[in-house]
């Protein structure tokens, strides 16, 4: 009996549409959510991301109707963020179908959102996305989609959001996301291993042995990728054998027995 | 038959609409006591606080309703914080009372372990049941909670994440499960299936 280590495909959606920067080549449009999702669940991605990159008061409801479109095509747990800065706004995004949303630049602004979100929705449902970067000897949060600092210390910053009741934190590595070198795992292992919540490593995943890596290494409880898995010809399935033949504990029953 | 889903104003009706009209279930939102009061099957899903459930159950008027609905032996499904309600009373709100029609209460995950206990994970049958029907013995569901009801004579299935704790309750009329089956894959909706089979 073990908690399986989760793989997460992460769906980044404007204007209704999956995109993904690649190597600072801009954005380029990876397909339909709906579609894509069906695709991860049929492959047995643990859990489905998607992030509202558009971020405009007009992408607000396609996002919402893009997450609705998501849920009626998934059967595991969605988690949904980008720009949500208020209850009302979680509220909508958990009425669209979410299971979980995730909080960034607004957390840093007001923390308190954290514990509100937390008392409403439940710990559980709130995913707290932290931006970092490494700095010559310190990881640094980012905010804004990684243009400016936050002034604050990756670590102080888990341990804040965790005592206002953050039930997750998405660890993304800006300086790998979308480069395709490999997790950090240094800032991974560090984190996972002194707060109390689970931690899902992003940014920077390329082969099957990075997310070896950042497993064992790395001490993350899942592992957060997009590129890899929109642009790849091996599956999410494929992944997981892999990672199970190497002793990772990962769900591999795609069916149950008819 | 139609199954009646216990709408308190919070919890992920959607999701569990869903799942159940894949198995071709017929489903309504119950809100009002007199939809309970009808009801042939009830399911109590549910997500967040404890307080906020039993606050939202009483602000409807819905906890006698589900009372006489056990009474009559109307088969029940409880999941996630549905499955602890079923309980006496919860360590996350000890000065809420649970539904109680079980012995015990629902007890804190330790500090030790990493909790909430967010994911993927299996469980071991205590008893042969109807839930699990089906389901490979080596099978994974999902699981999102920071409490849980220790392991008693009503567990059909046990995980363990810092304690033993009920993954699967049957007892009589009352089914519960501390996973989400709506969100556990084709697994759950295996689960979901043997509930309907166990209420015909």
């Amino acid at each position: 009996m073990t908690l399986a280590r989760r793989i997460i495909p992460c769906l980044d959606v404007d204007a209704g549409r999956v995109v993904k920067g690649i190597e600072f080549k801009g954005l380029r449009d990876m397909g339909d959510p709906a579609e894509l999702a069906a695709r991860y669940n049929r492959e047995g991605a643990d859990e489905i991301v998607m992030l509202d990159i558009s971020a405009s008061v007009e992408g607000r409801s396609t996002f919402l109707e893009t997450v609705r479109r998501v849920a009626e095509q998934t059967n595991i747990p969605l988690t949904a963020g980008g720009g949500i800065r208020t209850l009302r706004e979680a509220h909508d995004v958990f009425l669209a179908g979410a299971d979980k949303i995730t909080i960034n630049t607004a957390a840093v602004r007001r923390p308190e959102l954290i514990s509100e979100l937390a008392g409403q929705f439940g710990s559980q449902a709130v995913v707290l996305s932290m931006d970092v970067k490494r700095i010559s000897d310190s990881w640094e949060v980012f905010v804004r989609g990684g243009r400016e600092s936050a002034g604050l210390q990756a670590l102080a910053w888990a341990h804040g959001g965790v005592a206002r009741g953050a039930g997750e934190i998405l660890l993304t590595a800006i300086d790998r996301d979308g480069t395709l070198s490999g997790f950090d795992c240094e800032m991974t292992a560090t984190i996972a291993s002194a707060v109390s919540v689970p931690v899902i490593a992003s940014g920077g995943a390329k082969t099957f042995a990075d997310f070896y890596e950042v497993f064992s290494k790395g001490a993350a409880d899942a592992a957060l990728a997009a590129s890899i898995f929109h642009i790849a010809t091996e599956s999410i399935s494929e992944l997981k054998s892999y990672l199970h033949e190497r002793g990772v504990p990962v769900r591999l029953d795609l069916y149950a027995r008819e | 038959m139609k199954v009646s889903i216990v709408d308190y104003g919070a919890g992920n009706l959607p999701s569990v609409e869903r799942a159940l009209a894949v198995l071709g279930a017929a489903t309504e939102r119950a809100s009002e006591a007199r939809q309970i009061s009808n009801a042939q099957v009830l399911v109590l899903p549910g997500v967040g606080h404890f307080s906020a459930f039993v606050a939202g159950l009483r602000a409807r008027k819905l906890e006698a309703v589900i009372r006489d609905a056990h009474a009559r032996a109307v088969p029940i499904l409880g999941i996630c914080l549905g499955l602890q309600a079923f309980f006496v009373s919860s360590h996350e709100a000890p000065n809420e009372a649970g539904l109680g029609f079980l012995d015990g209460d629902v007890r804190s995950l330790p500090e030790r372990v990493k909790s909430p206990h967010l994911g993927w994970n299996q469980v071991r049958t205590v008893k042969i049941g109807r839930l699990l029907r089906g389901v490979a013995a080596d099978a994974h569901f999902y699981f999102a909670h920071s409490f849980a009801a220790p392991v008693n004579e009503y567990t059909a299935a046990a995980c363990d994440h810092g304690f033993p704790f009920a993954a699967v309750i049957e007892f009589k009329n009352l089914f519960g499960v501390q996973f989400h089956p709506e969100k556990s894959g084709a697994t759950g909706s295996r689960v979901l299936r043997n509930f309907l089979d166990a209420t015909r």
